[in-house]
């Protein structure tokens, strides 16, 4: 067989495939239906775990590190420290706390001003209020500043308000773990209903592959219009999925920039991206041409024409 | 062209459908293979296209014994063989060109190449002109003929014909057996098997007879050599 009869006989078979497909409009919308959702939930549970971890390099703005100096420390020395810890590596700005600023604050806020009153001397320290670099804002770095600031001598303490940070990074990590597990089960779903719609196809056209065969028709041959269906019916459950998401995406752009800005960030949601849509149709190709040269390999081999 | 060497089928459901049938058919020639229903004639021809396997005994093709041929070598070589059915076998939502069209298909012809071949097939069975008519859409005979189409269009060397009269009135009978006879006398080898005595009469031609699996007549062809070289 040469190569432009081969390539003749694929163009057959998919053309064939199609033209059947077309032709049960509603069974092969069901099916498309089927297979895109079950493609979509992992993919919207990619997408959202990569949204998230961009959006906390946004939420960095929010956080910051306040470090307390010892009572001995002055404030002319807390103000030269603000000025090293500007120089710092992933350090954005220091905002230096005087003792009596803390105090007046403490009074305005916290409704103990009377008590305050009654102190003899102000009890509070002078503070640098440290706001990391947006890109140092992951749990690590955030633990790193936090190790370097507490080994200087001047300091007493530093508190960071990132645990929720690290809580969230951890989320995320299980959220990935999500992704994968989520892939294999609707991956080998997707399989599942490839499989058995190529299986009920074939039994369908038994008789057709029976006399397929008498006339010499090679396994080969029969399975390969099969096999352009499945791929087919993975190629459209990616393309639904896709749109699905992209819908998805578009209605939930505008309440997610909103809810960023309220914390501070300029984050917007993204829908699926180069690797990711690659994956998604090259996946729900691969599945489907898969599930139906599994369900071929099992069917077909029973198929022998009994003239 | 096709050999038979003490074979047996048995089946598995225990039934003996051929015992120890010894025949030589030589190349070109048109043998009838008559006998009762159940006689074995269509097992016979089953063998022969490699649709069952004997139990006993040698089944050789082209001068090749067949029982060893391997599941992966089956579809080419029963591209070597134009099978025609009594239920004709043909796809029904397909159009008579696509019928005639599939043995050159599988085998992977060019296109304009299956589109000549098709017509010439269709022209020696009288049909060119129905091409794009559904199977349905033809009468019984036509239908008959569109499977002999079929079967001659891959220009097979052997042509195995079960019951192909078996459905047609007997002037129709005749007209698919003197095609017959006209493939035969350009080298192409035809065994059909019939019940179908009249017709068989008409012509001047070996006949095979099968009577509970047993070949009673016509086996011993006098001189194999002679027609083998004919």
């Amino acid at each position: 067989m040469t190569p432009a009869t081969l390539v003749t006989r694929h163009t057959q078979a998919l053309l064939g495939a199609l033209g059947r497909l077309v032709r049960a409009p509603l069974a092969t919308v069901l099916t498309l239906l089927v297979i895109g959702l079950a493609l979509a939930l992992p993919a919207a549970l990619g997408m959202l775990v990569r949204n998230a971890q961009s959006a906390t390099g946004g939420f960095g703005r929010a956080i910051d590190m306040s470090i307390y100096l010892r009572s001995s420390v002055p404030l002319a020395r807390a103000r030269q420290l603000a000025v090293e810890a500007r120089a710092v590596h992933g350090v954005a700005s220091v905002q230096v706390i005087s003792a009596a600023e803390g105090l007046r604050q403490l009074r305005k806020y916290s409704g103990f001003g009377a008590a305050l009153d009654a102190l003899p001397s102000n009890p509070l320290p002078n503070v640098l209020r440290v706001v990391p670099e947006p890109r140092s804002s992951a749990a690590a770095a955030l633990e790193q500043l936090q190790r370097t600031f507490a080994r200087w001598p001047e300091v007493r303490m530093v508190q960071l308000d990132a645990q929720w940070v690290m809580r969230f990074d951890a989320m995320l990590a299980v959220l990935h773990r999500l992704v994968s597990i989520a892939a294999i089960l609707f991956g080998a779903g997707v399989l599942a209903v490839i499989g058995n719609t190529i299986r009920l196809e074939i039994l369908n056209r038994r008789a057709e592959i029976e006399v397929t065969k008498l006339v010499g028709g090679s396994n080969a041959f029969v399975r390969r219009p099969f096999l352009y269906t499945g791929m087919i019916y993975g190629l459209g459950g990616a393309l639904l999925a896709w749109l699905v998401l992209e819908g998805a995406v578009l209605d939930l752009r505008a309440p997610v920039a909103h809810l960023a800005q309220l914390y501070g960030s300029a984050f917007t949601l993204n829908g699926l991206e180069g690797r990711e849509l690659a994956a998604l149709f090259g996946g729900g190709m691969a599945l489907g041409w898969l599930g139906a040269w599994i369900s071929a390999h099992r069917h077909l081999r029973g198929i022998e024409p009994r003239a | 062209m096709i050999q038979f060497e003490r074979v047996s089928k048995r089946y598995p459901n225990g039934r003996e459908a051929l015992t120890n049938v010894d025949f030589f058919v030589g190349r070109g020639e048109l043998v009838f293979i008559t006998g009762r229903s159940g006689a074995g004639k269509s097992t016979l021809l089953k063998l022969i296209a490699l649709l069952e396997r004997p139990s006993r005994g040698t089944v050789s093709v082209n001068g090749h014994s067949i029982g060893g041929l391997h599941a992966r070598h089956i579809p080419a070589f029963r591209r070597q063989i134009g099978m025609v059915f009594q239920d004709h076998k043909l796809l029904a939502d397909r159009p008579v060109f696509d019928n005639v069209a599939l043995p050159l298909v599988v085998a992977g012809a060019p296109l304009k190449e299956i589109d000549k071949r098709v017509r010439a097939a269709l022209d020696q069975v009288g049909l060119l002109g129905k091409e794009r008519m559904l199977p349905v859409e033809l009468s019984v005979g036509e239908q008959q003929r569109v499977g002999i189409a079929r079967a001659i269009v891959g220009k097979p060397p052997i042509i195995v014909a079960d019951e192909p009269t078996g459905n047609l009135d007997p002037d129709l009978a005749l007209e698919v057996m003197r095609l017959f006879k006209r493939f035969s006398e350009v080298g192409v080898t035809v065994l059909v098997a019939t019940h179908d005595l009249h017709v068989v009469r008409e012509f001047v031609s070996r006949e095979i007879t099968l009577s509970g699996g047993q070949l009673t007549a016509g086996g011993a062809d006098p001189l194999p050599s002679l027609v083998a070289s004919r």
